[in-house]
């Protein structure tokens, strides 16, 4: 067999492809964050355990009314995109005018309490999510075995990603989104209904939680902590990158992911901490973050 | 575009302002203080010593993660890891080398000490919220070298810790004897923080969390103070941390974990961010809700998130900031 670096190609590539996953999800994970913390200044810790909601609703979707992936694939994001706007709306938009500690602490306690529900309903052995007998089985290149549903997760992250960028960018929405960014007092001298933009802009930013969690639902199992684990690794990634920028954030996930990837080849002890080495890395050298505007 | 906003709204200090102190304040101060002395003397004949023992542990951890938040207005999200290392340590220290407690709580105390002023060093690169998720980042990290190293024990971590004999000759075997070490303890990290607080260097710390931009203008190395308020926060820790190890005679992954991080958030906000005594409140009403909700399993998570959740929106100010403000003295 083929081998670099005294590794089998095979090996190599697997993990990368891995790699490329994971990274896929921080990229839409970071998104979200950079998005909320960008108009509502608030950082998102519930992020993690809507991510698992999402997956969650799914599953639910499947098992309970025998709605398949493509509809959930819709449907939950929209769901916990519904159940976002009501979190905003009751509690979140109480503190807009209070030291973002607050946020930070309001959203965690949320996390915990969407946690715990769903960990006493469902325990932390993880639930089986069967990949959509569309995109099973696999193609069979001259270096790896590629599986059908992961090519297919990398594809449809890196879509929803550039369309994120597309709306934000290229639309008079996202301009108004961007306005309102800088500068919500003189956004909404103009007209703009802010209030309103703030909790669309924190439906969306949840929604992209829930639609990678449907994406992730097949790959690991549906687990009550899933959204835990990954969301400390997701701050690092905000660190690394900085959050003033959406192609940035979109570059810095896939980016770490396949690091880790490589990590998980070469070095598999570190691979749990490299990302948050990289972080150290990062700070020492450009404080900024990669793609962050001021220090 | 998001680091202009954060750094604008500095300004809005997340804590009441100080109310004035005048001498009576530090009478009634000196008077509350001596208060705790007579009780923890009195306590351990009318209430379990372990229960205490773990109030007084955790009181301790919270004091020093208020002094961090309260008085520096520094959130940090990993104090777990000072916490939870100290305690690895002071235990491995204690079952290994075969340390007296005294000497097993000191390495664990220098521990923290070290790795707050690697991971302080770091984290006050960045301000506001990034601070918050620097530290939770690199306490993760710290989580993962206790489960991957092999002197923590992995998923065991380290049980059956020696409580041995103070100085080698007071045995710890006792409840009661060890519990006079933890109130002797607690009391030494109390006046400790007390005396920073009320210290020239604790008032530079409060203009530097009222107005970091203004003690940078009036000529304050605000890096320099901040490096010195989380080290000493994570010392203190540290303290609390290697204590408890003695105390359980367990070091374990929970110490590490985020969980441990949220849980002295908790107590700080229940029991007043900013008030002297707010965080001993905070401990002792966790601590007593967490014993006796026990039964209910995973209910502590949700019924812990409620309170966040109920404290952030409808009493920031905390029990000990309640009194207070009801008492117009600073508590």
């Amino acid at each position: 067999m083929t081998t670099i670096f005294g590794v089998p190609m095979q090996a190599l590539f697997g993990q990368l492809l891995l790699g490329l996953i994971n990274g896929s999800f921080y990229a839409i994970l970071s998104l979200g964050l950079a998005i909320i913390f960008g108009l509502l200044n608030i950082i998102n810790f519930a992020h993690g355990a809507l991510y698992m909601m999402g997956a969650f609703v799914a599953w639910m979707l499947l098992n309970y009314l025998g709605v398949n992936y493509w509809w959930a694939l819709g449907l939950a994001p929209l769901i916990v995109g519904a159940f976002g706007i009501v979190l905003e709306r009751v509690l979140i938009a109480r503190l807009y005018k209070l030291d973002h500690l607050y946020g930070l602490l309001l959203t965690f306690g949320m996390a915990l309490i969407i946690q715990g529900l769903f960990r006493n309903s469902y325990g932390v052995s993880g639930l089986p999510y069967a990949i959509p007998p569309e995109l099973s089985g696999g193609q069979r290149l001259p270096f790896m075995f590629l599986p059908n549903y992961r090519a297919w997760v990398v594809v449809a992250s890196l879509a929803v990603c550039l369309a994120t960028w597309l709306v934000i960018e290229k639309t008079k929405l996202g301009s108004y989104l961007r306005a309102a960014t800088e500068n919500p007092t003189l956004v909404q001298a103009f007209g703009v209904n802010v209030p309103l933009f703030l909790t669309l802009t924190y439906g969306f930013g949840v929604a992209l939680a829930g639609f990678a969690g449907v994406l992730a639902a097949p790959i690991y199992s549906v687990n009550p902590n899933m959204g835990a684990d990954i969301i400390i690794v997701v701050f690092a990634v905000v660190v690394i990158g900085g959050m003033g920028s959406i192609l940035g954030s979109v570059i810095t996930g896939f980016g770490l992911g396949l690091i880790e990837g490589l990590t998980k080849v070469f070095y598999p002890e570190a691979s749990a901490t490299v990302i948050f080495v990289i972080m150290v890395l990062v700070l020492l050298v450009k404080p900024a973050g990669l793609f962050g505007r001021t220090a | 575009m998001a680091d202009t906003a954060a750094i604008a709204s500095v300004d809005a200090a997340p804590i009441l302002p100080a109310l004035s102190e005048g001498r009576d304040v530090r009478a009634l101060h000196r008077k509350i203080m001596l208060g705790i002395a007579v009780f923890l003397a009195v306590a351990p004949f009318v209430l379990y010593p372990v229960f205490l023992m773990k109030v007084l542990c955790f009181g301790l951890f919270a004091l020093a993660f208020n002094l961090l938040l309260g008085y520096g207005g520094l959130l940090s999200f990993g104090h777990a890891a000072y916490f939870g290392m100290a305690s690895y340590l002071c235990a491995y220290a204690a079952k290994v080398w075969g340390l007296t407690p005294e000497l097993a709580i000191l390495c664990g105390t220098l521990t923290a000490a070290l790795l707050g002023l690697v991971f302080g060093a770091l984290a006050i690169r960045r301000q506001g919220i990034y601070f918050s998720m620097i530290t939770l980042a690199l306490a993760q990290m710290a989580f993962f070298f206790s489960l991957q190293a092999k002197f923590t024990g992995g998923e065991d971590g380290i049980q059956a810790v020696p409580r041995g004999a103070l100085f080698g000759t007071i045995s710890l075997a006792d409840d009661r004897a060890l519990y006079g070490l933890v109130a002797v303890v607690f009391l030494g990290g109390l006046l400790l923080i007390y005396r920073i607080i009320h210290s020239p260097f604790g008032q530079v710390l409060k203009a530097i969390r009222d107005n970091e931009p203004r003690a940078i203008s009036l000529g304050y190395r605000v890096n320099q103070y901040k490096l010195a308020v989380f080290v000493l926060s994570a010392t203190l820790a540290g303290l609390a941390g290697s204590t408890k190890a003695i105390v359980f005679q367990l070091a374990s992954l929970t110490d590490v974990h985020w969980a441990m991080s949220g849980e002295v958030v908790l107590m700080t906000l229940v029991g007043g961010m900013g008030t002297v005594f707010g965080p001993i409140v905070g401990a002792l009403v966790i601590v007593t809700m967490e014993t006796y909700l026990a039964q209910f399993g995973a209910w502590v998570t949700i019924i812990q998130g409620v309170v966040f959740v109920l404290c952030v929106l409808l009493f920031r100010e905390g029990i000990v900031g309640l009194v207070a403000r009801i008492a117009r003295r600073p508590l």
